[in-house]
């Protein structure tokens, strides 16, 4: 298993008031995303375990442009990952920030 | 040890144990006063709706009667039998009757004691040793869930790698040391002494709730199991 | 004005969380030891596999139809919704709950069984459950199962269903101890060829199940049905006492004397009175019924 984890500066603060939502599942070329809250408004830290070695490039590619275009401020995220492509993780992270949004 | 060994060292007064189809039925005397009921199933039988429900319907009767003989379960099976026709006629519903069977005489006062003395595995297992109140076992026996060449063709791991692993924890691997580190068995017995005296001392310990949980902590070859089911069961009675 | 009737929403494609939305009444959820307490499995690591936050079951209390009930639900799609160490804990110690609390409880089964990796803990965690589930049933506990998910009930699973009061299943559930694969694998395709799919139907599908007795109630697959199906599960007679065992005895005895040495489903079937027995797997839900309830077995109160 790898372990990455990315801090992130973030333009928006996330909506909504939940405390915890959690998308996806562990599965073949799936992940799940817990968001929690709890960092500074202005940032994001998401940590990921994989057990795809060796792309630390994409993660970094694929964060970093979540955090510049969502509402991710505040939220501390944690990924699972089960050897998802880039496209899949931005819509589970895409799926999370609008889960946080919504009442409980 | 062998079966008619195991009867001999454990009941010096005399047995009746007739054996058909793999599995075994009879009584033992242990000492003047105490009878002990006899089932079984040896030879590595691998056991299907039939067996199950031979063995279930033998247990139902002693659990019936209400005196409190002591019930003994010798095992040495395969896995489940694994066949078209057992599943069409509902296997699982058989096992499962089988281990309620073997609860439901413990819970009638009879003591259900498994004595695992050659293999057992899979579903099988579940529904004969591990359904007894208590399971004991022989130095020898083979308990397991699934081989290790079938689990590396599961796992996509050579069984190399599986035995290398399977040095670090106890949690996966077949064999009795492993299961014994679990929590799944309570005793595993000296074959040098007589077994009589074993069986003895065993009975004379009072009948408990399921303590494997924290007998796999105390061993340390289940470390979580313990916690997590307290504290499910202390949220949920918590909400009530 | 007519209120529109709800789309039918797959219970086979939900997720277990799906699920269990659907299931329960709006908003009564609350789970127990959830993702975000983080009790991952300790075992998994040493296989370079990758863990999920809740260990692929949810457990928590919820209401159905009112009625308060505590609630499992495995999720096929993480390991084959197997069962390891976390995951069969989380479960034992829900029943036992459930056993000091009188309070009924409701397993969404979706499992291959034992999970490999985790071999030892998995197959003791089984025997804990289905001690558990006895010691409340015997209090009058009623343990519901429904049966329709992705992986199937299989394995040491299927010996937890068994345990149960009474089952729930759709066509697309399967309950049987070995699955295809395990018995092609040990035994040889002639005996079980796994990727004739009409044959695992016919062998140990949801409406041979219901046909045979071993479920009391089946269903469409389909969300908005199950959670009718487990109402109605809930009012079945659940006390397991010497009677119902010995009922459950002869039940089975005499399935075995009128169809043991049947080879096929169909056959099965055929012995039930059911005409055309060969088209059975192809009728839809309410016109299966109407056949299936006229001359199936069925279990009463002898589970």
């Amino acid at each position: 298993m790898e372990n990455l984890r990315y801090e992130l500066s973030t333009t928006t603060p996330a909506g909504g008031t939940r405390a915890v939502a959690l998308v996806g599942v562990v599965a073949s070329g799936n992940l799940e995303v817990l968001l929690e809250r709890g960092e500074a408004p202005d940032r994001c830290v998401i940590d990921i375990a994989t057990p795809a070695h060796g792309f630390a490039d994409l993660w970094q590619a694929v964060t970093a442009d979540f955090a510049a275009r969502s509402a991710a401020g505040g939220l501390r995220i944690t990924v699972n990952d089960g050897g998802a492509r880039p496209d899949t993780v931005a819509l589970r992270l895409a799926q999370g920030v609008r889960l946080m949004e919504k009442p409980e | 040890m062998r079966p008619a060994d195991i009867l001999s060292s454990l009941f010096p007064a005399g047995h009746q144990v007739g054996e058909a189809g793999g599995l075994l039925s009879g009584t033992g005397r242990l000492d003047p006063q105490t009878v002990v009921d006899i089932v079984g199933i040896t030879g590595k039988t691998y056991p299907g709706v039939d067996e199950a429900l031979a063995l279930a319907g033998r247990i139902l009767a002693i659990a019936e009667r209400p005196d409190p003989a002591p019930l003994l379960f010798l095992v040495d099976s395969g896995s489940q039998r694994m066949s078209r026709r057992d599943e069409l006629m509902g296997l699982s519903e058989t096992l499962a009757h089988l281990a309620k069977a073997l609860w439901q005489a413990e819970r009638a006062g009879h003591r259900t004691i498994g004595l695992l003395y050659g293999g057992s595995a899979a579903g099988a297992f579940i529904a004969t040793a591990l359904a007894c109140g208590s399971l004991v076992a022989l130095p020898g026996a083979w308990p397991e869930v699934m081989d290790l060449p079938s689990m590396a063709r599961v796992t996509k791991l050579s069984v190399e790698v599986l035995t290398e692993k399977a040095g670090t924890t106890p949690v996966f691997a077949p064999g009795l040391d492993n299961l014994f580190a679990t929590g799944a068995i309570a005793e595993i017995w000296d074959p040098a002494r007589p077994l009589s005296d074993q069986l003895k001392a065993l009975l004379a310990t009072p009948a408990t709730a399921d303590g494997r949980a924290e007998l796999g902590r105390e061993r340390g070859g289940r470390l979580k199991a313990a916690t997590i089911a307290q504290e499910v069961e202390r949220l949920a009675l918590a909400h009530g | 004005m007519t209120s529109p009737t709800p789309l039918p929403r797959s219970w086979y494609e939900e997720s277990a969380r799906g699920r269990l939305a659907h299931l329960l009444d709006a908003g009564s959820f609350t789970e127990f030891l959830g993702p975000e307490r983080r009790e991952l499995s300790p075992h998994l690591a040493l296989f370079n596999l990758p863990r999920q936050f809740d260990d692929g079951i949810i457990v928590g209390a919820g209401a159905l139809a009112g009625k308060p009930v505590l609630v499992a639900a495995q999720e096929g799609r993480f390991m084959g919704g197997a069962i390891g160490e976390v995951h069969g804990a989380k479960l034992t110690g829900l029943l036992h709950a459930a056993r000091q609390l009188k309070r009924d409880v409701v397993i969404l089964f979706d499992t291959g069984g034992v999970r490999l990796q985790e071999a030892n803990a998995g197959e003791l965690a089984i025997s804990e459950i289905i001690r558990a589930t006895l010691d409340a049933r015997a209090e009058g506990v009623r343990m519901v199962g429904l049966l329709g998910g992705r992986a199937g009930c299989y394995g040491g699973g299927s010996l937890i269903a068994g345990c149960c009061s009474a089952l729930v299943i759709s066509e697309q559930g399967r309950l049987s101890v070995s699955g295809p694969e395990v018995i092609e694998t040990n035994k040889g395709v002639e005996e079980f060829d796994s990727r004739d799919r009409a044959l695992v139907w016919r062998t140990m599908g949801g409406k041979h199940r219901y046909l045979i007795g071993g479920v009391d109630l089946f269903v469409g697959d389909d969300v908005a049905a199950f959670r009718a199906g487990a109402v109605a599960a809930l009012e079945r007679p659940a006390l397991l006492d010497p009677a119902a065992l010995a009922s459950e005895q002869g039940r089975l005895e005499r399935r075995l004397a009128r169809f043991g040495d049947a080879t096929d489903g169909t056959e099965v079937w055929a012995r039930l009175g059911l005409p055309h027995p060969a088209a059975l797997p192809d009728l839809d839900t309410s016109a299966f019924l109407t056949l299936a309830n006229t001359q199936r077995e069925s279990a009463d109160a002898a589970r």
